[in-house]
């Protein structure tokens, strides 16, 4: 029987994917943190292909407040929403939301962090100044401000919502690159490409950054949280886009029509449930990036 | 000396404020909507009052309220308002200022948060410490990450969650407002009514609280994990200290720092912190105010508050700033 061990493990370095599965045991909230995205997503993109959430997912679809029922498995709220096909259309909503805001925070992060700290001089000075002032702006109040004076209350769709959500979500990003440009600039194998004769952008592309991916993938995430997290408490303030079911505007319009005192519970339920597991498993994820961009968390386990 | 810093970086607060204001009053301009004519439209909508005049009514407001001057000039009005503390009249209580209508809620907003903010960095520095100290019992270890996850979850949610079970389902507090309005006319300074105000703002308090323990403790742990591998504690250990003397006097009192620096930052965003859950609770603080002003489309009132939570962020960043060398005496801003 010995003989049939496979040449690969003989060889003294285990399969790559025994590596990965070995390095997931030690990570464990990276992992448990990508199967809860993974549920929502199986359950959100399995229910939009078995059940038709264009239509049932809007007012009109269904008996108006039923509770659940094998017809309506998660019942049905005052509008005639069929809160099934809401939660399903839902999450793919609140989700993009949160990743066109995350994608822009981070491109707009990424080159103002590589600006800022890889050229310095005054334009780091007028960058860090801006960063400053918008820094004293708490990112709430802004986003009201514009949502409510800019953006017509009727016509806010989840694009504007993604881009008032971004506004202020590249400053971290920004600020984290700075500083890993400002540290790895002075390396020696940065120093050496320079004077091999690369030239700023193929230093940045082909030296520093993918050193700075961990770091990066943790800012991304956490700037999509930073996304759904605002665009959910415009949604409360009333200022989301009124005619789509994201789970915010589903938790704003229990509230409006009181929901918890007409005893109409499962119509607040499975949307907080359901934000709940999004950021949940969006901190876990972050933190499981963490722990990889930054060994030093790891001690304190 | 020291005082020339202090006067820098009162300058520089001067000029992040004239710049915050500046952008305050930019950004709503970029935007076709005119604050009147919407105030009226929602008139409408709401009383099905549609005055023949409307357009006459719009320009005699826009006089009234400076917006028909040049745009330099009105800017010019607006700063020098700002400077003496005016931010302008409301739109939707009309007489009345914005500073009056702040000045009712503010009170609520502050006494609230102050308490909220001042337990969470007790309670959430002391568990991170807990838990970052080696001889810990595993499950005090063990909860900084559940804590974590949960201050990743918006503060409304987990009021909600509150709201229903506590309030609603097993009926043991109440479920909005700040008092009894059967019993109270009006705040009153009595023990009954300051009593009934806590019961009003345990759920409120209770759900900020419990959102953001973990931040501090995630915190505290991580510096203290840093601090726990500094040769003074080493020596400390082998010098044969008692672990009391070692745990106070080494470990937190080093580790704290940034804490401290954070509690200071956090009181700069008192005013902003609770505005979700001021509403959800109908507590009458400055996240009430705000909400009825969207509602009403009263501009005016949100660029008042928009102005007073940048102020409180912004002076808090100072002192931060001026009192950090005095905390950490390892810190020298003359020298450089």
């Amino acid at each position: 029987m010995q003989l049939s061990i496979p040449a690969q493990q003989t060889s003294g370095q285990p399969n790559r994917w025994i590596l990965i599965l070995r390095y997931m045991r030690r990570n464990k909230s990276l992992v448990v943190g990508l199967a809860m995205l993974a549920f929502l997503l199986i359950f959100s993109i399995g229910g939009s292909l078995l059940i038709d959430t264009s239509t049932r997912a809007y007012p009109l679809a269904a008996p108006a407040v039923q509770p659940p029922s094998p017809e309506y498995p998660l019942g049905t709220d005052r509008d005639g929403r069929d809160l099934l096909a809401v939660m399903a259309r839902g999450i793919l909503l609140t989700g993009s939301i949160g990743v066109m805001a995350g994608t822009i925070g981070l491109v707009v992060g990424v080159i103002v962090g590589f600006v800022a700290g890889y050229y310095g001089g005054w334009i780091d000075s007028v960058i860090r100044w801006l960063t400053e002032v918008l820094m004293t702006i708490p990112a709430l109040i802004l986003q009201i401000i514009i949502a409510s004076t800019i953006v017509d209350k009727n016509k806010v769709t989840i694009f504007t919502m993604a881009g008032v959500a971004s506004i202020l979500s590249w400053m971290g990003t920004a600020r984290i690159v700075r500083s890993q440009v400002l540290t790895l600039r002075e390396r020696t194998f940065v120093n050496m490409a320079k004077l091999s004769g690369m030239g700023n952008l193929e230093i940045i592309f082909r030296e520093l950054m993918p050193n700075m991916l961990p770091y990066l993938a943790a800012s991304f995430v956490g700037a999509v949280m930073g996304g759904i997290g605002s665009s959910f408490g415009l949604e409360i303030l009333g200022l989301g886009p009124a005619r789509e079911p994201t789970i915010g505007m589903t938790i704003r319009w229990a509230q409006f029509h009181s929901a918890i005192f007409n005893r109409w519970w499962w119509w607040v339920l499975w949307p907080s449930l359901v934000l709940i597991i999004i950021f949940a498993s969006l901190s876990l994820i972050n933190r499981g990036l963490d722990e990889i961009a930054n060994p030093r968390v790891r001690r304190s386990e | 000396m020291r005082l020339s810093y202090v006067i820098r970086r009162f300058l520089f607060f001067l000029l992040v404020m004239w710049s915050a204001a500046t952008v305050l009053f930019f950004v709503p301009r970029l935007s076709p909507i005119n604050p009147i004519r919407e105030r009226f439209a929602e008139i409408q909508r709401s009383t099905g009052y549609a005055p023949r005049d409307m357009e006459q009514l719009v320009k005699a407001f826009e006089a009234k309220f400076g917006l028909n001057k040049p745009l330099i000039e009105q800017y010019f009005d607006y700063i020098s308002g700002l400077a003496r503390g005016d931010l302008g009249y409301s739109l939707m209580r009309y007489p009345r200022t914005v500073n009056e209508l702040i000045g009712q809620a503010l009170p609520w907003t502050i006494g609230l948060v102050t308490v909220t903010t001042l337990l969470t960095f007790l309670i959430g520095t002391a568990i991170g410490a807990l838990a970052g100290w080696p001889r810990s019992p595993g499950w005090v270890k063990g909860m900084v990450t559940p804590l974590m996850v949960l201050a990743a979850v918006p503060p409304y949610l987990l009021g909600l969650v509150l709201i229903y079970f506590i309030a609603f389902r097993a009926k043991l507090l109440p479920l909005s407002g700040a008092y009894t309005t059967t019993r109270f006319n009006a705040p009153e300074l009595s023990l009954e009514f300051l009593l009934d105000v806590g019961r009003h703002a345990i759920l409120p308090a209770l759900s900020l609280i419990v959102a953001s323990v973990g931040f501090w403790a995630l915190g505290m742990r991580g510096m203290g994990v840093t601090v726990l591998g500094e040769d003074y504690v080493n020596f400390a250990e082998h010098k044969g200290l008692k672990q009391g003397r070692i745990f106070y006097w080494y470990y937190v009192r080093n580790a704290i720092l940034p804490q401290v620096t954070g509690l200071a930052l956090a009181f700069g965003s008192i005013v902003s912190a609770g505005i979700l859950v001021e509403y959800l609770y109908g507590f009458p603080g400055i996240g009430s105010l705000l909400n009825a002003a969207i509602g009403a489309n009263d501009f005016f009132v949100i660029y008042g508050i928009g102005m007073i939570t940048i102020f409180a962020v912004g002076f808090s960043m100072m002192v931060v700033d001026i009192l950090y060398p005095l905390l950490d005496p390892r810190i020298r801003y003359d020298r450089r």
